[in-house]
């Protein structure tokens, strides 16, 4: 299910959706060409000529770095208890042993951002909902808290609100008892930005993690994907991920 | 041919009455620990980010399932004409009802939203199973409802014709709503315990198992408590046959689950884990499922050979199934979810969100008292449905003593 999302804005949305609306109208030029995400100008609803995706080179991450999960938890408010499975775990640091070779590695999991993500199919009330531009959403207002979209989840990229939080933040605000999940930083997104995972792992991290459209085939994204052998977790499933791999073998 | 008499349960007696107090003991606990959890969150429960259904999740389903089971009397007298069940078909189904709500209650105390239950009603998403099944749910309880409407008033109960159409229905949907409930669990494609087509011909078998033995120890309850024979010697001889017929259905359905997971690559990991390394899981589904719930009720029906012992023997077995069911629900809810989902093929994972790593799962006090109280709330309907109504037959019915 698919849903246009009509977001509102503030004057500076407008402003810098504008600026993106010129930029990206000059011949060639477009703000992806300068690294950064297309912003929506507000108000306009979002659009499938975009999908938003993201690439994880494994070879670049770096062991010892949690830069992109530190940022997540600031951007987006997550506090940790004394229980690591019971807090919310919109990304993740995972440790991989290749059984062969004994290289040990590390990488990211989140949300994968499916095409056809089962978490959307099983979904009772909708409230998990995809936009168009491809980011998988909760809508907090109508999820209930049934919890199937977490069983569905091929990928345990969801995460339940098992506790009262005081501490939200604008951009993500989190209610006990409900659903939630990565959502590549959408007002972020929405605002021209790159989710803040990226921006952290560009900054302090490897540069593993590149943001942008799937569909334009001049974005950052579209050309890491052309140059590298990429894959999908659990491909099998056919759920045409918007998060791809790089180097995992 | 006289017709059946139908009675209300009249006085309670001492035992009744006392068991109808622990009921409300467990129902009133029961709602205060849903009250807990709705007040503190489910971190006072054992469930996770991982294990994200528990124990109230396995009474509830455990429930739900047998609510269309025990709709089974009903349904082989209406639908399969035989007369012999005729005088139970009643009681079956209030009691289909009665199990069916103790089930639903659970599930919507367990939900982390309970307040928005209604927003089911209002926002819905038909390609969702768990969505058809609020629609399959609410409409067993208006056709069990009408059906026993059909059964029960004066002048409909005599146009056979009515209660043919109904009793069709009733029977018809109770397959669906069973199919939806085992689907909810075979469409998880990310699950390779559970995904697949026979979740549903497996729960509309254990529903039948399920669904029979709770009419059984419902019977019994209430032979003694009339001090009547409810059932004759023959009865209990059929109800020995169905329960046997059923119980090697749904062993054969789980042997055949099993046998084809083992074929498959990508779930011989899981399938392991559940009948050999994992622990609980295997305990569960041998000693539990396969020894207690299968193997010893059988053994005990094989054993009756219509002596005075036989209706002891039926309603152990009954119960016996009951505990085996329990068992079977719990390694198919909770071990499917203990098992790591394999995200990354080749590698050993590891993380802080326990990638690569059996989930554990511990089950709190809060969470077992919710789960129990359904299904105390389940026989307290039922008892105050027979108090209400003319449910139970009246005195020993023997086949010959009645007309359809």
């Amino acid at each position: 299910m698919s849903r246009d999302c009509n977001t509102g804005g503030s004057r500076r949305d407008v402003l810098f959706g504008a600026i993106a609306g010129v930029v990206t109208l000059a011949p060639g030029i477009t703000l992806t060409t300068f690294g950064a995400a297309q912003a929506k100008p507000a108000g306009e609803p979002v659009s499938s000529k975009i999908r938003w995706g993201l690439l994880v080179d494994v070879g670049k991450c770096k062991p010892d770095c949690d830069a992109c999960i530190k940022a997540c938890a600031q951007e987006n408010g997550l506090t940790t208890t004394s229980r690591p499975e019971i807090d919310a775990q919109w990304i993740r640091k995972v440790t991989l042993r290749d059984r062969q070779s004994g290289v040990t590695r590390t990488t990211v999991a989140m949300c994968q951002h499916c095409e056809n993500p089962p978490c959307v199919d099983v979904c009772p009330t909708g409230a998990s909902f995809r936009r168009e531009d491809g980011i998988v959403l909760v809508d907090k207002h109508i999820c209930i808290g049934c919890r199937y979209c977490m069983m569905a989840c091929p990928f345990k990229a969801r995460s339940f609100v098992h506790e009262d939080h005081d501490d939200q933040t604008t951009a993500a605000p989190r209610g006990k008892g409900v659903v939630e999940s990565c959502n590549f930083c959408v007002t972020r997104v929405d605002a021209g930005k790159k989710p803040a995972c990226v921006e952290a792992c560009a900054g302090k991290g490897g540069g593993a993690l590149t943001f942008g459209d799937l569909n334009d085939p001049d974005s950052d994204l579209s050309r890491a994907l052309k140059t590298l052998p990429t894959a999908q977790l659990r491909s099998y499933l056919e759920l045409n991920q918007g998060v791809r791999y790089a180097n995992l073998k | 041919m006289a017709e059946v008499k139908y009675r209300r349960l009249g006085d309670h007696s001492p035992m009744l009455t006392g068991l109808m107090a622990l009921h409300a003991v467990l129902v009133a606990a029961g709602f205060g620990a849903a009250l807990y959890m709705e007040s503190n969150g489910h971190q006072v429960t054992g469930m996770n980010n991982q294990i994200v259904w528990g124990l109230p999740h396995v009474f509830a389903v455990f429930l739900v399932v047998s609510a269309s089971g025990a709709l089974n009397v009903a349904s082989v007298s209406s639908v399969f004409a035989r007369l012999a069940y005729k005088p139970f078909a009643r009681l079956s189904g209030a009691l289909a009802v009665a199990l069916l709500v103790g089930g639903l209650a659970i599930l919507v105390l367990d939900l982390g939203r309970p307040d928005r239950v209604f927003v089911t009603l209002f926002h819905r998403n038909l390609k969702s199973i768990f969505a058809w099944n609020i629609y399959l749910y609410g409409g067993f309880v208006a056709i069990v409802s009408g059906y026993l409407f059909s059964m029960m008033d004066r002048v409909v109960s005599r146009k056979v014709l009515v209660n043919k159409a109904f009793g069709y229905a009733a029977f018809s949907w109770r397959l669906i709503l069973t199919t939806g409930t085992g689907l909810i669990f075979g469409l998880l494609a990310a699950r390779a315990s559970v995904s697949g087509g026979i979740m549903a011909p497996l729960f509309i078998a254990a529903s039948l198992i399920y669904g029979l033995a709770f009419t059984v120890l419902v019977v019994m309850t209430m032979c003694f408590e009339t001090r009547e024979a409810l059932f004759t010697d023959e009865m209990v001889g059929k109800f020995r046959g169905l329960l046997i017929l059923f119980a090697l259905s749904t062993l054969f359905l789980t042997t055949i689950l099993h046998i084809s997971k083992f074929y498959e690559a990508r779930s011989l990991g899981v399938e392991l884990f559940l009948l050999r390394d994992g622990g609980i899981y295997p305990l569960l589904f041998w000693g539990g499922q396969v020894l207690i719930g299968t193997l010893a009720p059988l053994a005990l029906l094989a054993r009756m050979h219509g002596g005075r012992g036989d209706r002891g023997k039926l309603g152990l077995a009954s119960l016996l199934f009951l505990i085996g069911g329990m068992a079977q629900i719990y390694v198919i809810i909770i071990g499917a979810q203990a098992y790591p989902l394999d995200n990354f093929p080749d590698f050993d994972v590891s993380s802080n969100f326990g990638d690569g790593a059996i989930a554990s799962y511990v089950p709190t006090l809060p969470e077992a008292l919710l789960g129990l109280a359904g299904v105390s709330l389940a026989m307290m309907l039922t008892a105050l449905a027979f108090r209400l109504l003319p449910f139970l037959p009246q005195g020993v019915v023997r086949e010959t003593e009645f007309s359809a």
